[in-house]
């Protein structure tokens, strides 16, 4: 009998005025009784309306099925079929719009914590050190993958597994793109990452950092080397400034520029040499999840206020539910409807304020969001001396520039078709370098559906 | 892991290196610039290619010590290795189609400045050097730049080698002489370069500067390398490091330059450092 408990198991958290503090991961972990009884609430649906919810169509009702019967090994492997990071999913999917959102237990009450047991089995398998994926046998054909991010990895991870030679090109000096300078260690442990990176070498998956495709080498170069196809994971990392004036105040800096320095470079554990600004006062800008990271980020290393300041309304927050309501409980203050129009200068030009306009929501614009319209006269001040811009990033157009026959939309998206195939023979392209900024899910899908048109391709060519 | 092939102090603060980076030498040219990083925990610091052989797959850089990570690089022997050396990034500079230049280099810009003169002569064009320096014992690559200079002037803050006075002295007296330059290349500490760029302004000579701003990837993701030209906002990693000086925003340059002034344990005096080249992120 499936537990018919309308309410899913509580994930277990550290206390916000604790947390608030440090940068361990906020979400613990369910216990395997949690665990258990959270498997239990599956109905494993015939249909599994979830699997849909998927991008990469992990078996949902299968793996749940193992881990009620307490085969998490089973239940890993169900999932390792079609995902391949799954500790890095169970952490940062927005499972409430994908696969819950289509659980049948949510019609009556919560769905079935998916991405919570995902985690679960991930972690399990992770601590009970199981057995080495074993190495397929080489095919011979290599495959360059450019770019280390979710794309790039799920990408190189799936043409592993069927025996291809594949090396992964990365700019940075440590491969995990957005997992390793974006997403901050509380959300997603840099050590998660470097174990499911490591995996993939087991699997024969050779990392070259320090490279810069576009720039270190080109595309062509790749082709030249032997390689028969590219599949180019780049992201999208090109940070987005408002064009308003003082953005170029000290104090001022894109959301990616603070989440690297304190992520990949360390300033979250206080050892590494690159310095980071340590605000007493700061607005972060933007409503996304990269917001809600930076004004989270801040708060830990000891700012006494910080703001989010976004142009809608608390219905339109782009951010995951959760992420929000985590940063309420560790204090973030949400100044809504709020628009930034100047940004003062204390002296010496540093940061002394930021100057915002209340806004109103209008008539629905192009995204079926109601449109923001600015109070006249409406003017306030926000006394900060930081201001952290998260409103968005675009396509780098470093590759597009140095590729010829890459064709890209206006606003810099590699063009491809429905299986990732550019307009460039043999070069793939997903991810947001394709969609531009998107979730980890969507760019592992896209990894996964390139991987699969690559095989098809080289194995027709013979 | 990147090994230094050779090591030699040009000044007591300035030092060559010789880096085995061959992908890095197969790409580089003049105006182009690495990142590195000393060590596992090391920041990410930006340096200009100073020279590079392709094939011996070497690329040269010179630094000056100014903080805690070119303290620890300098720390490095021959033999060594460099943790992380990535490139050739940002643009080349452009040296066609010029017939005479003048190169101004200032304190350890010096270094960018003599593969960009090198870069000219190679191209036919014929090079005027003006070099400025605090004193003789900070004078650097004197010989190499007479090698690739028809010109070459030689200026010391105080007189204690070539000529007394600032490279725009030099400079103007050179282009009061009636020489005719097509263009004028400096690159040295951002205060040099502005008053260089108000120079040729007032004889309307097209000159270009080259910006080594606090950044940190190097490929246009963290937006902190970006600056104001012609009144627009660029990135000096992706859409430089070269701008048209004379629509350069210096004064807000320096001020960025000095955001993490605080931070940088070894930093020297602000003046000395403007006035010897030293970058806050060098």
């Amino acid at each position: 009998m499936p537990n018919m408990r309308n309410t899913k198991n509580e994930m277990p958290s550290q206390a916000p005025d604790v947390r608030n503090k440090n940068f361990d991961e906020v979400a613990l972990g369910y216990t395997e009784t949690m665990a258990l009884d959270e498997a239990a609430r599956c109905l494993n649906c015939k249909n599994s309306p979830c699997v849909t919810g998927c991008p990469v169509n992990i078996n949902i009702p299968a793996f749940i099925k193992k881990t009620a019967e307490g085969d998490y090994e089973g239940a890993y492997g169900v999932i390792a079929e079609s995902s391949s990071l799954p500790a890095v999913c169970g952490r940062v999917c927005p499972q409430e719009t994908q696969c819950e959102s289509k659980c049948v237990r949510g019609i009556k009450g919560e769905p079935v914590g998916i991405g919570r047991l995902e985690r679960f089995v991930a972690d399990r398998h992770r601590k009970n050190g199981s057995v080495a994926a074993e190495r397929p046998t080489p095919n011979g054909h290599k495959v360059a993958v450019v770019g280390s991010g979710p794309a790039g990895l799920t990408c190189a991870g799936a043409l592993g597994k069927l025996g291809y030679d594949v090396t992964v090109f990365e700019a940075l000096h440590t491969p995990g793109g957005v997992l390793v300078y974006g997403i901050p260690e509380f959300r997603l442990p840099k050590a998660i990452v470097a174990e499911e990176i490591d995996q993939m070498k087991e699997l024969g998956v050779v990392f070259e950092t320090n490279t810069v495709v576009g720039r270190t080498l080109s595309v062509d170069d790749l082709f030249d080397d032997g390689y028969e196809a590219v599949f180019i994971g780049t992201g999208a990392g090109l940070p987005r400034f408002m064009g308003i004036p003082g953005e170029n105040l000290n104090g001022v800096f894109s959301a990616n520029e603070f989440l690297t320095r304190i992520n990949l470079m360390k300033a979250y554990k206080g050892d590494g040499d690159t310095p980071v600004m340590h605000p007493r006062r700061v607005a972060v800008v933007g409503g996304g999840n990269v917001a809600m990271d930076a004004a989270r980020c801040a708060k830990r290393l000891g700012a006494e206020e910080v703001y989010i300041v976004y142009r809608r309304s608390e219905n339109e927050l782009p951010a995951r539910a959760e992420e929000v309501e985590h940063a309420k409980e560790e204090g973030i203050i949400f100044r809504l409807l709020s628009n930034p129009v100047e940004i003062l200068e204390s002296e010496n030009m540093f940061v002394g304020g930021i100057k915002c306009v209340r806004m109103e929501l209008g008539e629905p614009d192009a995204s079926g969001r109601r449109r923001p319209v600015a109070v006249e006269g409406s003017e306030f001040v926000i006394d900060v001396d930081a201001v952290i811009m998260a409103i968005g990033t675009s396509p780098n157009p470093l590759i597009k520039s140095t590729t010829e026959g890459l064709d890209t939309e206006r606003w810099g998206g590699i063009i491809t078709n429905d299986e990732g195939l550019t307009t460039r023979t043999a070069v793939w392209a997903g991810g947001d370098a394709v969609t531009g900024a998107a979730t980890v899910i969507l760019a592992m899908g896209a990894g996964k559906t390139a991987a699969e048109s690559i095989d098809r391709y080289i194995k027709e060519r013979g | 892991m990147f090994k230094i092939i050779e090591k030699k102090e040009l000044n007591p603060t300035v030092t060559f290196m010789k880096v085995s980076a061959p992908r890095v030498a197969a790409k580089a040219q003049a105006g182009q610039f690495v990142i590195l990083r000393v060590d596992e925990n090391g920041e990410r610091i930006p340096l200009t290619v100073a020279g590079y052989d392709r094939d011996r797959g070497t690329v040269d850089i010179i630094f000056q010590i100014v903080g805690a990570t070119t303290e620890k690089l300098n720390a490095l022997a021959e033999g060594d290795n460099i943790h992380d050396f990535v490139g050739p990034l940002g643009r080349p500079t452009e040296i066609e189609g010029l017939s005479k230049v003048a190169v101004v280099g200032g304190g350890v810009g010096c270094a960018i400045a003599l593969p960009v003169a090198r870069a000219l002569k190679d191209a036919g064009c014929e090079v005027h050097s003006v070099v400025g320096f605090r004193n003789r014992d900070l004078v650097i690559l004197e010989e190499e730049f007479r090698d690739v200079s028809a010109k070459m002037k030689i200026m010391t803050d105080d007189g204690s080698y070539g000529e007394k006075g600032l490279v725009t002295d030099a400079l103007r007296s050179l282009i009061e002489s009636g020489e005719q330059y097509d263009r004028v290349i400096a690159i040295g500490p951002l205060v040099m370069m502005k008053f260089v760029c108000r120079l040729t302004e007032e004889f309307g000579i097209p000159t270009v500067v080259s910006m080594n701003p606090i950044m940190i990837d190097g490929t246009g993701m963290c937006g902190g390398c970006r600056l104001t030209v012609d009144g627009k906002m660029k990135f000096a990693c992706v859409d430089g490091p070269d701008f048209d000086g004379h629509k350069v925003d210096f004064d807000e340059a320096m001020k960025r330059s000095s955001v993490y002034k605080d931070f940088e344990k070894h930093a020297r005096e602000e003046t000395c450092r403007l006035l010897k080249g030293g970058n806050a992120n060098a």
